[in-house]
């Protein structure tokens, strides 16, 4: 059976003055039920432009789709109307955002944001979706739901907020929910209550969740695949396990030697990855992260690397991932 | 005057090394005022409420808390940037909040600070050089414009920057690189501390490290004391010789930043250190941890007692009573809670 989202070589640009951005530049993964998937990359890596186009929410009309395939049930979504997207959204796929200070609406009630779903797409009368959002906003542990629902987002703070957002999203049962850096904008203390829950709510009902971060400590502990995401590329995938165990990749590895830990003595020096991301105008023509990589050759100056499997579930996108030393020697020098 | 009592019995048991800075019953609070015309003052944010703690000369302490928690608020008042409430500020022996503006604009030379966003700290409408050169030019350390160039040329190069990008403006940097401007101006008059505000905190993880090595080769090179305030609790380890941890604007625990992480004694500590997960899945899936109930009060309206203690997993009766003060548990380790 296919798996319940497949992207297939995904090109996303956006148009400026200055020229196309290449955002998401030849993307492929695949996500199923009950199974967490971390998307990791820095800022401008086009890990959220990329979940913006399965939700059909690119800005318009400077982001376009320009290539490939996505594939959500066995149905390409960009070929499903403006109308039948509706449907889909909200209902089949649902997001939560970054920032719930400004993804909810400031002069809704937050009873109105969570029953106008249920009333669209599950077509609830308003009696029912008024008691059903009770019912969810104990699911997401907030207490005298009842008063809460005549309460705007301002009365909330943002910890409350978010799971506000996390409820929205679970109102209609979605099949799928992204979830774009939903936990940067919280304290490490409230960060960690509302990643338990996720994990609880998702586990519990069986649905495939894309969780998008740069914190290497969230995708290990809660993501069961992972893509690494470098310059609109996925440079490296696998099982969670597979890549901290065994980082193939140049730019995983020196991800993962840059950043400091919090169960590791300060010893030595961290280890940076020097320079800095590429132009996504002016792309290198070989390899994106050669410009920065110890390794680099003439063959990663040229040719840009295709992503391949090293092993069994596990994808790198290097020319020289056979030739490097076992990575495990990175993990081990770090303990 | 516990607090006071505190502070000295802080200072007698410091034996080793000199000590720079000193914060002694440290309050900041700010009215909250009502009416349109009429002002009136309704009550009180307490963002630091009788905080007292030490900095030894070349350390770097981290101070870490979460959002609301008091920690920029203290390194601020530390500067002077408005005059505390309450309590003393001693730089070198010298109580900063009795002096005047003019006297404290001239401790400022050797008093910095690192701002968290490089996007809003940096004039827009400045070059990156007139930006670094302006802390010059104000305290009159050059003779002429030639002296200025040679300077602010310098500073570029200290901190990784290339002095031919002098005449470009802010917009034209990436995060890290403006970074590295608010640092080298903020070294630009040769202080002895830095108020580092959650310096790397906006920036990506791979640019973080590169500013980190940078506030590391820097101290060493200069000599430099800092503050380091930050709620990213693995960048701390890294970085800080001692480790203050803050709550709703109290002190609950400070330590050397290896005993912290060790042994930590004060539950909102422990939850703490519990809550960030760790970049390896095979601990991840065997790991315990300890998750916070609700949410941190309003410092407006603080809890009476301990402030930690609606949250806290080991509250017993008595910590409804007072705040408890910092005791030395064992030696430099510092705990405020009476069922530690």
């Amino acid at each position: 059976m296919a798996p319940l989202l497949e992207i297939k070589d995904l090109h996303v640009g956006f148009t400026t003055d200055a020229g196309t951005v290449k955002a998401v530049d030849g993307v492929s993964y695949s996500v199923d039920l009950g199974e967490t998937l971390a998307i990791v990359g820095e800022s401008g890596c086009g890990k959220s432009v990329g979940a913006l186009s399965v939700m059909g929410l690119l800005p318009h009309p400077a982001g376009k789709v320009l290539g490939g395939e996505i594939l959500f049930g066995g149905t390409n979504l960009l070929n499903v109307s403006n109308l039948d997207m509706r449907h889909i959204r909200g209902k089949e796929i649902a997001m939560v955002f970054q920032e719930p200070m400004t993804s909810l609406n400031p002069l809704l009630t937050i009873g109105r944001q969570l029953t106008e779903g249920l009333e669209l797409h599950m077509h609830m009368n308003s009696k029912q979706a008024q008691a059903r959002a009770v019912e969810l906003l104990e699911l997401v542990e907030i207490t005298d739901g009842a008063r809460r629902l005549s309460q705007y987002p301002h009365h909330l703070s943002g910890g409350m907020r978010q799971r506000v957002m996390l409820a929205l999203a679970l109102s209609c049962e979605p099949r799928l929910i992204i979830a774009d850096e939903p936990t940067t904008a919280l304290d490490v203390t409230i960060q960690a209550q509302i990643l338990e829950l996720m994990k609880r709510i998702t586990d519990e009902s069986g649905m495939a969740l894309v969780i998008i971060t740069h914190n290497l400590g969230i995708v290990a502990r809660y993501a069961d695949t992972v893509n690494i995401m470098y310059a609109g590329r996925v440079v490296e995938g696998g099982t969670a396990d597979e890549i901290y165990a065994s980082p193939r990749h140049p730019y995983t590895r020196g991800l993962m030697r840059s950043v400091p830990r919090p169960d590791v003595p300060r010893t030595a020096k961290l280890e940076p990855i020097e320079g800095q991301p590429p132009d996504l105008m002016d792309l290198p023509p070989g390899c994106s992260f050669e410009p920065r990589c110890p390794h680099a050759t003439d063959q990663c100056r040229a040719e840009a690397p295709p992503l391949l499997q090293i092993t069994p579930g596990h994808t790198t996108a290097c020319w020289l991932a056979d030739q490097l030393e076992p990575a495990t020697a990175v993990v081990s020098q770090l303990k | 005057m516990q607090s006071q009592a505190s502070a000295q019995s802080t200072q007698s048991s410091v034996a080793n090394g000199d000590i720079l800075l000193e914060v002694k019953g440290l309050k900041m609070y700010f009215p909250v005022t009502a009416g349109a015309i009429m002002q009136k003052t309704v009550g009180y944010i307490k963002a630091v409420d009788d905080v007292s703690f030490f900095v030894r000369k070349g350390e770097t302490l981290g101070l870490v808390g979460e959002s609301g928690c008091g920690k920029s608020t203290t390194g601020r008042s530390i500067l002077q940037f408005s005059k505390p409430t309450e309590g003393e500020v001693r730089f070198e022996g010298v109580d900063l909040t009795q002096l005047s503006s003019q006297e404290m604009r001239r401790m400022r030379e050797r008093m910095q600070i690192v701002f968290q966003d490089p996007y809003s700290s940096l004039n827009p409408r400045m070059t990156a050089g007139a930006i670094v050169g302006e802390p010059v030019k104000i305290h009159h350390k050059v003779a002429n414009r030639t002296e200025l160039r040679e300077r602010v040329d310098e500073l570029f190069e200290v901190v990784g920057l290339n002095p031919t990008m002098a005449g470009r403006y802010p917009h034209e940097f990436s995060g890290g690189q403006r970074q590295r401007i608010g640092i080298a101006r903020a070294l630009a008059l040769n202080p002895s501390f830095i108020v580092c505000d959650e310096p790397v905190s906006a920036l990506d993880v791979s640019i973080q490290a590169q500013v980190i090595n940078l506030f590391e080769e820097l101290q060493e090179r200069f000599n430099l004391t800092y503050l380091f305030i930050a709620h990213d609790l693995s960048v701390v380890r890294h970085i800080a010789d001692r480790i203050a941890v803050m709550y709703l604007g109290h002190l609950v625990e400070v330590a050397p930043a290896e005993e912290l992480y060790a042994n930590p004694m004060h539950p909102y500590t422990q939850a703490l250190l519990s809550a960030v997960p760790i970049p390896d899945p095979r601990i991840e899936a065997t790991r315990q941890r300890i998750i916070l109930k609700g949410e941190i009060p309003s410092p407006l309206n603080p809890p009476a007692g301990c402030v930690f203690h609606p949250r806290c997993p080991i509250m017993t009766e008595s910590c409804k009573a007072a705040m408890p003060e910092l005791v030395e548990m064992s030696p430099d380790h510092w705990v405020a809670c009476i069922n530690a």
